[in-house]
This record gives C-alpha cells, structure tokens and sequence, in this order.
C-alpha cells in the first residue's frame, strides 16, 4: 500500500485514540488506552512518565516498529495505520531516524561503516555513503575516528555516533529513546545541546523518550504519561514552572 | 550491505572459526569417503582396463568381472562363429599361490594370455618384453608382484627380469615388469600365456574363465555382445555394461556402500549440527543489532539475504578448505596407493550442492528467528 495524506495531519507527528494491548486473556496488559499525542515541525518534544507507563509503547507505534489495535498515527501527513508491513518499513527507513538507550552500534564495524548503514539501506553506493558518514562523525566531533570501532570509544562518544547515524540519511523525524540514561551528566548535556540543534532544523522534529529530569529544560514541550493515557501536555510558562519544579 | 554483513561475522573470530571448522570439517568428511569409495569402486573394475579388450564373455550367471564360472574350450569357437566377432581368444584367471626365494607364499592373480595374439596384455611394460611369453615357463609380474616385500621376498630387492620364482612348484621366470591398475582383491598381476596357465593351476574339468572378443571394424561393440549373448547363451559384455553390472553387484551384495554412505552422511548431519548451532547462537547475538538494523528500514528479504550471504561465504571457505585437505590426503596415499583414492568432479559438484544445502539449513534458523523479530526490541532496554 502506498502512503496516504492524513487529512486530520495538525503537525509532524499525530496521534489519535490509539489503543494497543499485549497478551491475551488473564495475561492481557493495555499499554496505551485510547491515546491521543501529537508533535510539530521545529520541535524538540519529550514524553515522560514513570516505567511502564507506555512511554515506550508510544515511541514504537509512532516508529512504526510496532503494530496498536486501534486509533489513528500519522507522519509528516502520512498515515500509518492501514499500510502494510513493507510500506512502513521502506517509510520509516527514508523518514525516521533512530537513537536507542543502549546506542546499538554494531561492535564489528568501524564508526563509519556503522553511520553510513541508514544511506545503504536507502541505496546509496558504499562509498558515496561513507564519505557522507565521515562528515557527519566531523559534525558530532568524532573527525578522525571514522576507523575505530565503537568499543574503542566512550559511552558519550558512542551516544554520537549514535547520533551520526541517526542524521545521516537527512530523516524529518528523529526519535530517541532514554539518549542519556546510560551517560554521566556532562556528557549527558552535550548530547542533548547537539539533538536541540537538530530540532530546531527546518521540517525536523525530534521526540525523546526520557526518565531524565536533566534534559527536561531543553523540550519546547513535554508529554506526562501515566498508566496508558497522557496526563498533561506541557508548553510554554507552564513547562518553565515544571522544569523548575523537577530541578 | 551485504559487504557489512559479512564484516559483521567476520568480526566474530570465535563463531567464525567455528562456522568454518565445522564446514570444513564436514567437507572433508564428506569428500574424503567419497573419494576413497570411489577409489575403492575403482579398484573393482581395474581388471578390464588393465586388459582392455572390447568384450567380455562369461558363463551366464556372472554379474560380475572379478567373478569366474569356467566354460568349456569349444566356447571359444561358438563365440567366434558370431556374425560381426573379428575374433575371440581363450582368457584364464584365477589366485594362486606362488613362492617367494624366501619360500614364503605369496598369493596371486595369474592371468593366463592367449599365447597367438597375447590380447588383453597390460598397457605399459616398465622392462622386458612381453612377446617373450611365448616361451613355456615364463611371466610377467607388475610392480606390486616386483616389490621385496611380495614375489621379491628373500632377494633383498625388487624382482627383476631374469629372476625365478615358483607358481605350484613349477618354475616362472621373469620376462618382464608392467604397470597395472591394482585389483579389488589386492593380489598383484602375473601374466602368462593362456596354455602356461593351465600348467600352473591344478587340474578341472573346465579351465576357460572368460573369452575375449573383439568387433569387427564398423560395428557397434554393443551389437556383437549382443549377438553373441543370443547366438551363445552366454552373457557378452561391453566394457561399460561390465562396469555397471559389477558396481551394481557390488551395491547390492557387499556392505562396503552402505558403510561409506553412513560415513557420509554422518558428515553431512555433523556440518548441520555444527554450522546450524554457531550460526543460531551468531543470530541470537546479534538479535539487538539485526533489530536495530530493522527498525532503521531493513525489511525481512535484505536481513534473510544478509545472513545467507553469510552462511553461504563461511560454506565456501569450509568447502574450499575441506577439499584441499582431502587434496592432500590424495597426495599423501597416492605413493603407496592404499586406501583406493579417485576424487570424481561430479561428487566434488554434488558434495558442495550439500554444503550450501547445509549453510543454507544454518541460515534458516536464523532467518526464521530474525523474520518473527520485532523491531521494538531495540527500545527494550
């Protein structure tokens, strides 16, 4: 199925009344109950919450890495619900960039190879891709590193070249899930300074998954989730006075 | 991606090595047995190249070339009357026994020549000659029957050209050394001439063991075996229909196939076991990675692809690797020439059909498990 305009598309991420469940039976878990969500162009929005709250739950759906029950999502005007498999998959390999908690570089690659990997899955040559990998690693301040291998690095460095990687194919969308749960505070602001600049990119949005109140003065604005449902939807004097609070 | 794919698995030397021991290990079970089977059916059918005469006439229940049921000496002239035949010559065969300098016995097989003609002589003299034959009391041995420790036994060497020895208390003297192809049996050639035979093996009624033709310029061998066979009653044999038949008896009445297949096919079950497993436990390694590779837009075919491209890889090198040991175990026994050993293109073709048949088992499992992988695993902690 090819991607289709939404045409209740009010931002660059929109959710609405979406329901998804895990488990059958006595094991059956609602994970979101009818959720409602949405994120704009220009924006660096974060969607926080306790564990098990369904933070992640949201991320994947929105991803399209995982299938919900019911409801609508849609992408830059793109609806995902209704596409198959294939379609979201070839959507979100053009669209979507990726930075996980636990980084996920493949070990045995070189840093290069492994920020080049988005542009050969969209068909890029090799070596048009790892030239652009190279400026990219320049950009995030690894510049002649492109030859090691993740494990030779930091965990703040490995968290950009997450980040490469993740910019690399030039995605409108970038998520990431807890980016600085596994780093130590400084580190942890350096990252988040570099994924500001990214949201504030023209037609970029970047949604961030986090339990960490030290990143939550950098959101434009914050998604509270609690047991499925979004609680409150922060922005402007009001996610001042949250940030302070939670300072 | 497929480049990446394979840097991915060569980035794990344990698992690599492992992959590649394994299908090496296998490929060179597979085609080391097969090699020495083949060998070893070679050496069933040796007896019709080192005689090399274009039909074969036997008593009509042999199946089978190393097998003799001796046929009355009018044969001959039966065989000869058939229309098409250029002519038939008297062939005797048979194991006897003869003594060394040294006194020891030694068994051998004695093959008893048509004296006129000498058809059916080896193909390559290594000394002497062989028209000598003709005179009574004479042989010609091969190389193995040469050797000290056979038909030389006692002098400290190898027999030679001029060198005596005795087959049932009569006296053979060397008249020449030739090549030969080494029998199913084992027991190293002696030639003579077919009425010297008779002299050297005891006494029956009927001492013909086969009768060997050959057409007349022009016409199918196939035709004239099967004329004789109707005009005769007898069983005519061209050289392939012989070779069949006896490879075929040999199938069917000795466990010696049966044995090497289990070989085989252990080696086969052994290269799935051992590539399915390292192969799997690659996979489940690297589940976090192969998601992420998912979630980033790797749809099912291009993983599934990646993983065969890697199975497939580690087949090749393990195959490649296999068959050159299995190279140099054909090096190392082709001197003394035991075990039997012929490496036949075909197999080699069909062994490696089994390894990729075996990588590619290795990927499935893999493949399978990547294919029910949700990308969201990436976003589980």
């Amino acid at each position: 199925m090819t991607p289709t305009a939404s045409p209740h598309a009010d931002g660059a991420v929109c959710v609405r009344g979406v329901i998804k469940t895990f488990g059958v039976g006595d094991a059956r878990t609602v994970a979101l109950k009818g959720i409602d969500f949405s994120a704009a162009e220009g924006e660096m929005h974060l969607v926080v919450g306790p564990s098990g709250c369904g933070k992640t739950t949201l991320l994947s759906v929105v991803a399209g890495t995982l299938d919900w029950d019911d409801g609508d999502v849609s992408v830059f005007g793109t609806r995902l619900d209704g596409m198959s498999k294939g379609a979201v998959t070839r959507f979100r390999r053009s669209n979507i960039g990726f930075i996980f908690q636990q980084f996920n570089l493949i070990p045995t690659l070189t840093l290069v190879e492994n920020v080049s990997v988005p542009l050969l899955l969209n068909g890029a040559g090799r070596r048009t891709a790892e030239e652009k990998a190279a400026q990219l690693l320049k950009q995030v301040g690894l510049e002649g590193r492109e030859n090691k291998r993740p494990t030779q690095l930091s965990g703040g460095q490995q968290q950009r070249v997450a980040i490469a990687r993740a910019l690399v194919h030039e995605p409108r969308l970038l998520i990431c899930d807890e980016p600085t749960s596994a780093l130590d505070s400084a580190t942890g602001h350096q990252i988040m300074d570099i994924l500001s600049g990214v949201a504030r990119a023209p037609g970029r949005c970047v949604i961030i998954v986090t339990h960490d109140p030290r990143t939550y003065r950098y959101a434009d604005r914050i998604t509270e989730m609690e047991d499925g449902r979004v609680t409150r939807v922060l922005d402007g004097a009001a996610l001042g006075e949250f940030v302070s609070m939670t300072h | 991606m497929y480049l990446l794919a394979l840097k991915m698995l060569l980035g794990d030397r344990a698992k690599y090595i492992m992959l590649v021991g394994g299908l090496t290990f296998s490929s060179l079970l597979m085609t080391q047995q097969n090699g020495v089977f083949q060998g070893l059916l070679s050496w069933t059918t040796s007896h019709m190249r080192n005689m090399r005469a274009s039909i074969w006439v036997v008593e009509s229940r042999v199946e089978q070339v190393n097998e003799t049921k001796a046929l009355r000496d009018t044969d001959v002239n039966r065989v000869r009357s058939v229309d098409g035949v250029d002519f038939a010559v008297p062939l005797f065969q048979g194991v006897m026994k003869a003594r060394a300098a040294d006194g020891s016995d030694k068994q051998v097989q004695l093959i008893g020549l048509h004296g006129g003609t000498l058809y059916g002589r080896p193909a390559v003299m290594v000394d002497g000659d062989i028209s000598q034959l003709r005179v009574p009391n004479t042989v010609v041995v091969d190389e193995l029957a040469a050797q000290p420790t056979r038909l030389g036994a006692g002098l400290g060497r190898s027999l030679k050209v001029g060198d005596t020895f005795e087959i049932n208390d009569r006296e053979a003297r060397v008249v020449g050394v030739c090549k030969t192809e080494r029998h199913f049996f084992g027991y190293p050639y002696v030639f003579t001439s077919y009425d010297q035979a008779l002299q050297y093996a005891p006494r029956q009624r009927k001492m013909l063991s086969m009768i060997l033709a050959e057409p007349k310029p022009g016409i199918p061998a196939e035709e004239v075996a099967r004329r004789i066979a109707a005009e005769t009653g007898m069983k005519a044999y061209t050289v392939p229909e012989f070779e069949r038949s006896t490879v075929a008896w040999i199938w069917r009445n000795t466990g010696i196939p049966a044995s090497f297949m289990t070989t085989i096919i252990l080696g086969f079950i052994v290269g799935v076991a051992v590539s399915g497993q390292t192969f799997y436990s690659f996979v489940l390694e690297n589940l976090k990675n192969l998601g992420a590779l998912k979630a980033m837009g790797a749809g099912n075919g291009l993983l599934a692809g990646m993983l065969l491209f890697q199975a497939i890889t580690v087949g090749v090198i393990g195959y490649g690797l296999g068959l050159g040991l299995t190279a140099l175990f054909g090096l190392a026994v082709a001197q003394s020439g035991q075990p039997p050993f012929k490496l036949v293109p075909l197999y080699l073709v069909q062994t490696f059909g089994a390894v990729l048949v075996i990588c590619v088992l290795a990927a499935l499992f893999g493949i399978r498990k990547v294919a029910r992988l949700e990308p969201a695993i990436v976003f589980r902690g």
